[in-house]
């Protein structure tokens, strides 16, 4: 394993993962345009995991809080969503790509605002009160988990909802005998976008300098004079919103929504963060990717293992390496 | 006045009573230094002054103003620096941004950056590189390099000499003696060789009690004290 570590440093570390899957699954699948779609499906599918899980990585390295609630997030961002493209729905029948987009950016910025106030709310009710103590923040959040759900099922119901894309985001490119989902690069471009102003946020300015040391030593910053715990609320807001992104870009994903989602996604979540590393946002989205990738090729290559894929892929990845492939704290 | 006060501090960790009424001031200026056995609650009473482990009863009183319960970094604010014997590195930061951490505008005041430069040569050597990298000493010397970026009157070191190399104790002695002509520094050390080198004043910890205070040339003129106190040989 060390000598295996030692070798991938050297042509370009953990980041190298993905492209290796893509390789052994080119390799595996056979077909050139089915493994482009599996590809492009994967990488959209890690870039809204990307978004879900980003804020919980850093709410669990920031403040040591298990947050199991964090996908209600994820579940109301993407009713939110769901809805307020409903109301839309005169704008996203209509030829004019103005008014779609604007629809879209409406959808996505209510789910944002949500996850804004939704967290501020669960961070100073639920959260707060159980600081330092796992065994009560388990079971805090999981039974906020439950009865947003619950919430769910009150407001919309318990029927599936359909979600309508806007016009412009149906449909697919075409490159010869390859078809890729409008909608899938949207997400992939999305999620990118939110990655690289995260890195700008966490490497240029004083805010994210605070936030990467408080991941490492909350005591030490606090040492020098900071107030890790108003941090702490801006995290977990900024991560409550993002989350709510991830859920409505997901809505739109799959296009038929329950008020189970959030506990479906919760799993998926987990995994990508612990195996990206605690804390670290590269390593959350190269843990993204990753799972994103690895469902997609396994559940063409293997649909039976599909289920079990991200369960296996997560105690590789914990045996090769414990603390997972990029953590923030060395 | 003496710039710290601390009257019968007492600490508990979970159900533990580690400090039961520690008493001691640190007056202006030079080194003060804390001594004791392992366990004597040397760490805990630099953590209490802090306010990373809350006393109850007592009273930490630093120029003259009453700070117990002050949150740690309201604490810190009010001039009072921490080093602790973990060095608190952030590993994952690079040299320069460990100290613009802690400076107070985000900007460094060039001319006690020259002064840390002097101080530890190795700061600039290593400026853009991640502090994990740097050894045991070099990030001994960052840790107090980030506690005088900025003026402060009370520095708070818990073994710095701890792990290190004869060479790098030497160079932090240096050091501190030239960081004590401007501020106070309030020295917990097992190292008594070191300590008696910089102590002006000092204080002896047991069970959590202080049981000794005064000068340290004192102390070191008293081979008996020495013996029953730390079971220094002569």
């Amino acid at each position: 394993m060390e000598q295996l570590s030692q070798t991938l440093e050297r042509f370009g570390g953990v980041y190298l993962l993905p492209f290796a899957l893509a390789v052994v699954a080119f390799i595996m699948i056979g077909a050139p345009s089915s493994w482009v779609t599996l590809t492009v499906a994967g990488l959209a599918m890690g870039m809204m995991v990307f978004l879900m899980a980003s804020g919980l990585s850093l709410v669990f390295g920031l403040m040591d809080v298990l947050n199991f609630g964090h996908s209600a997030f994820v579940s109301f961002g993407a009713f939110v969503a769901a809805s307020v493209l409903a109301a839309l729905g005169g704008w996203l029948g209509s030829d004019s790509v103005i008014l779609n987009a604007l629809a879209l950016i409406l959808a996505l910025l209510s789910a944002v605002a949500f996850g804004v106030v939704a967290g501020w709310f669960f961070e100073s009710v639920i959260i707060k009160p159980v600081y330092k103590d796992h065994l009560r923040q388990i079971l805090i959040t999981m039974g906020a988990l439950i009865v947003s759900e619950q919430v769910i099922l009150a407001i919309w119901g318990g029927t599936p909802i359909t979600v309508h894309r806007p016009q412009f985001l149906e449909g697919a490119f075409i490159f010869g005998d390859v078809s890729i989902e409008v909608y899938r690069v949207f997400a992939f471009v999305l999620g990118l976008a939110v990655f690289i102003g995260l890195h700008v946020l966490l490497n240029r300015t004083r805010i994210g300098l605070l936030i990467r040391a408080g991941v490492e030593n909350r005591e030490m910053v606090e040492s020098l004079g900071f107030r890790i715990d108003r941090l702490f609320i801006g995290v977990f807001v900024l991560g409550s919103a993002l989350a709510a992104l991830g859920g409505a870009m997901w809505a739109g994903y799959v296009t038929l929504i329950t008020p189970a989602l959030g506990a479906e996604m919760m799993i998926v979540v987990f995994i990508v963060v612990i195996i990206g590393g605690l804390g670290s946002i590269q390593g959350t989205l190269l843990g993204a990717i990753i799972v994103g990738l690895t469902a997609n090729y396994i559940g063409y290559l293997a649909p039976k293992l599909s289920l079990a894929s991200n369960m296996l892929l997560m105690m590789a990845i914990l045996m090769w390496r414990p603390n997972g492939l990029r953590p923030a704290v060395k | 006045m003496s710039l710290l006060k601390i009257e019968n501090m007492k600490t508990d960790i979970g159900q533990y009573a580690v400090l039961h009424g520690v008493s001691f001031d640190v007056p202006e200026g030079g080194v003060f230094v804390l001594l004791g056995r392992n366990g004597a609650g040397k760490t805990t009473t630099l953590r209490s002054i802090m306010g990373l482990w809350t006393p109850s009863p007592g009273s930490v009183t630093f120029r003259g103003e009453d700070i117990t319960g002050l949150h740690t970094a309201g604490i810190a604010r009010k001039g009072i620096a921490y080093v602790p014997e973990n060095m608190g590195i952030f590993g994952g930061l690079t040299v320069e941004e460990n100290l613009i951490l802690a400076t107070e505008t985000g900007s460094f005041d060039q001319a006690r950056l020259k002064r840390i430069y002097e101080l530890f040569p190795a700061i600039e050597t290593f400026w853009t590189k991640q502090a994990w990298s740097l050894s045991g000493g070099q990030k001994q010397m960052l840790a107090v390099a980030r506690a005088i970026i900025e003026p402060r009157a009370l520095i708070l070191i818990d073994e710095p000499t701890k792990g290190l190399a004869p060479s790098i104790v030497a160079a932090m002695a240096e050091a501190f003696r030239e960081i004590a002509e401007t501020t106070t520094i309030l020295l917990v050390e097992q190292n008594f060789h070191f300590a008696k080198s910089l102590g002006r004043d000092m204080a002896v910890i047991e069970d959590g009690r202080v049981v000794h205070t005064g000068t340290m040339a004192d102390f070191v003129a008293d081979k008996a004290l020495q013996e029953r106190l730390l079971s220094l040989s002569a």
